[in-house]
């Protein structure tokens, strides 16, 4: 009597098991605009490291609305992650703080259709909450003996320092030259630095472990984010879906509350 | 059978050596390699491994000595705390050195005090690479002072010599091919040191930016420099392998052999 019945349970798993692991889209023509759409897979989405927590909230949104889909995220520097991408990492989705960035992918004829941006951001000065050095303006991190962290110059955050400091008639002469947005952040945060120059996205997401001060200028540098498909990628549709929830009301909804400027 | 998997072996170490030297642009190797971040890179390695490799000498050369020849307790979990930094992950090591004496650590905190800021700077670097590189010459010292053993001295100090003569004129001239392979191992280990120096001392060029550091940076704006500037890194590897591995423990064995030449003459 056991041995059917576990038989069939055996064969019953196998059988869910496959189907969980299939990545050919089961989604119906008509059931396309409704979040009914059986789309199921993995998709790898490769974002800039300002957008780590509003990505990981859209992800587990679009985790939600389509239950088959796992979302995998992989934060960095936008650079790091172009290089990753033309070396052949498996992504199916890129989102760039900067424009640059998006060119040098599409130079290599890595995108899919054509990017979309989604978003905007800009800088702002972060000191530790006891500012140490007293900084309240954009002018005081030229002081002798402050201790600057900025980002690289091929960083997106990196390069909009650099024009910020352009337009304000500024020398900055930076302690470090981190990689990513989120290392100079955390040299803030931990107290070795006096300040560091990231997105006003990133000040509000640290909330009180570090006091924000503006820039303060009239024409600061503007970082537009676009997003695109990695052409190549198994997970097209995914991707797609991806892209437009990003892009729709949902998406901007959760972007603009964390401070991001509308595209 | 077995040469087929030796041989595995070999092609796996090999490879990806050949692959790098293939991606080479050698119509702007010098260029590459001169260009002002590199240089500035390259002269800030060598100088912050020679420092480190002499702090290494200066601190592992009494601590080798004190675990090969000291009998106290609790020798045991010494030597293995100093090997630590061996399989220590250097971020984590780099970590470790930033919660100590970066700004808020506790000896941090002391020299911040006085005016002694360290995060940032190029002795952040040394202390970096010093931290991942003692247990190196501290490895290779006590294992040949181990083998040496002590008939030397004890003669030499039947015969009237002090303590401070028999380390400099017979233990160190007796063991000093383990510590000239343990100083190249160091040194070498230092030039390498990336994780630990980006996490402690942060990235400027001319300051903090080693050559590593210098790598990982041109590896997204320039690719060709990053494989030129590796090149210069695997050529000085090659040079350290072929100084310290010609033929293990000759120095000793020479060394050894001298003395027992000299004993009978």
């Amino acid at each position: 009597m056991k041995r059917p019945l576990g038989f069939m349970a055996a064969a019953f798993v196998l059988a869910a098991s496959l189907s969980a692991c299939g990545t050919t889209p089961t989604a119906t023509p008509q059931d396309t605009a409704s979040s009914a759409t059986a789309l199921s897979g993995t998709l790898t989405v490769f974002a800039a490291a300002s957008l780590t927590g509003t990505f990981t909230d859209l992800a587990a949104q679009f985790e939600k609305a389509n239950p088959q889909v796992k979302v995998d995220l992989s934060f960095d520097g936008s650079s790091t992650l172009v290089t990753q991408i033309i070396q052949g990492a498996p992504a199916d989705v890129f989102a760039s703080a900067d424009t640059k960035n998006m060119t040098k992918l599409s130079d290599a004829k890595l995108v899919a259709g054509s990017p979309a941006v989604f978003a905007t951001n800009q800088l702002a000065i972060a000191v530790p909450p006891s500012n140490p050095a007293n900084i309240s303006t954009f002018a005081d991190l030229a002081k002798p003996g402050v201790k600057v962290v900025v980002c690289a110059p091929q960083v997106p955050c990196g390069a909009a320092a650099v024009a910020d400091a352009a337009t304000a008639g500024i020398t900055l002469k930076p302690v470090s030259q981190e990689l990513n947005v989120t290392s100079v952040l955390s040299k803030v945060t931990s107290g070795e630095a006096d300040a560091g120059l990231v997105y006003v996205t990133d000040v509000k997401s640290a909330g009180d472990k570090v006091k924000g001060i503006p820039l303060g200028l009239a024409d600061p540098t503007i970082n537009k984010y676009p997003i695109a498909a990695v052409s190549g990628s198994k997970h097209q549709d995914l991707a797609t879906a991806f892209i437009k929830m990003v892009t729709g009301s949902s998406g901007q909804e959760t972007l603009k509350a964390a401070g991001f400027g509308a595209p | 059978m077995l040469y087929v998997v030796a041989g595995v072996g070999v092609l796996f170490i090999l490879l990806p050596l050949i692959g790098m030297t293939a991606k080479v642009n050698w119509g702007q190797f010098i260029e590459l390699i001169t260009s002002d971040s590199s240089l500035a890179a390259l002269w800030l390695s060598l100088k912050t491994a020679a420092a480190s490799t002499a702090l290494c000498i200066i601190l592992g050369v009494p601590l080798a000595l004190v675990l090969a020849r000291g009998q106290f307790p609790g020798q045991h979990i010494l030597r293995s705390l100093i090997l630590l930094p061996l399989v220590l992950p250097p971020v984590v090591g780099g970590l470790a050195l930033l919660y100590t004496f970066g700004r808020e650590g506790f000896i941090g905190k002391l020299l911040d005090d006085v005016g002694i800021t360290i995060a940032f700077s190029t002795t952040a670097v040394i202390m970096a690479q010093t931290f991942v590189a003692l247990p190196f010459l501290v490895l290779s010292l006590e294992g040949t002072l181990r083998t040496a053993g002590q008939r030397y001295e004890a003669v030499a100090a039947t015969l009237g010599a002090s303590p401070s003569t028999v380390l400099w004129r017979i233990t160190l001239p007796l063991v000093l091919p383990g510590l000239v392979s343990g100083a190249v191992l160091s040194f070498a280990r230092s030039l390498g040191e990336f994780g630990a120096t980006l996490t402690f001392a942060g990235s400027l060029q001319g300051v903090t930016r080693t050559l590593p550091l210098e790598i990982y940076l041109q590896r997204e704006i320039d690719p060709d420099a990053a494989v030129a500037l590796s090149l210069v890194l695997i050529a000085v590897a090659v040079v350290v392998v072929a100084v310290t591995y010609r033929r293990p423990s000759s120095g000793l064995r020479a060394a050894v052999q001298a003395g027992r030449n000299s004993h009978d003459a």
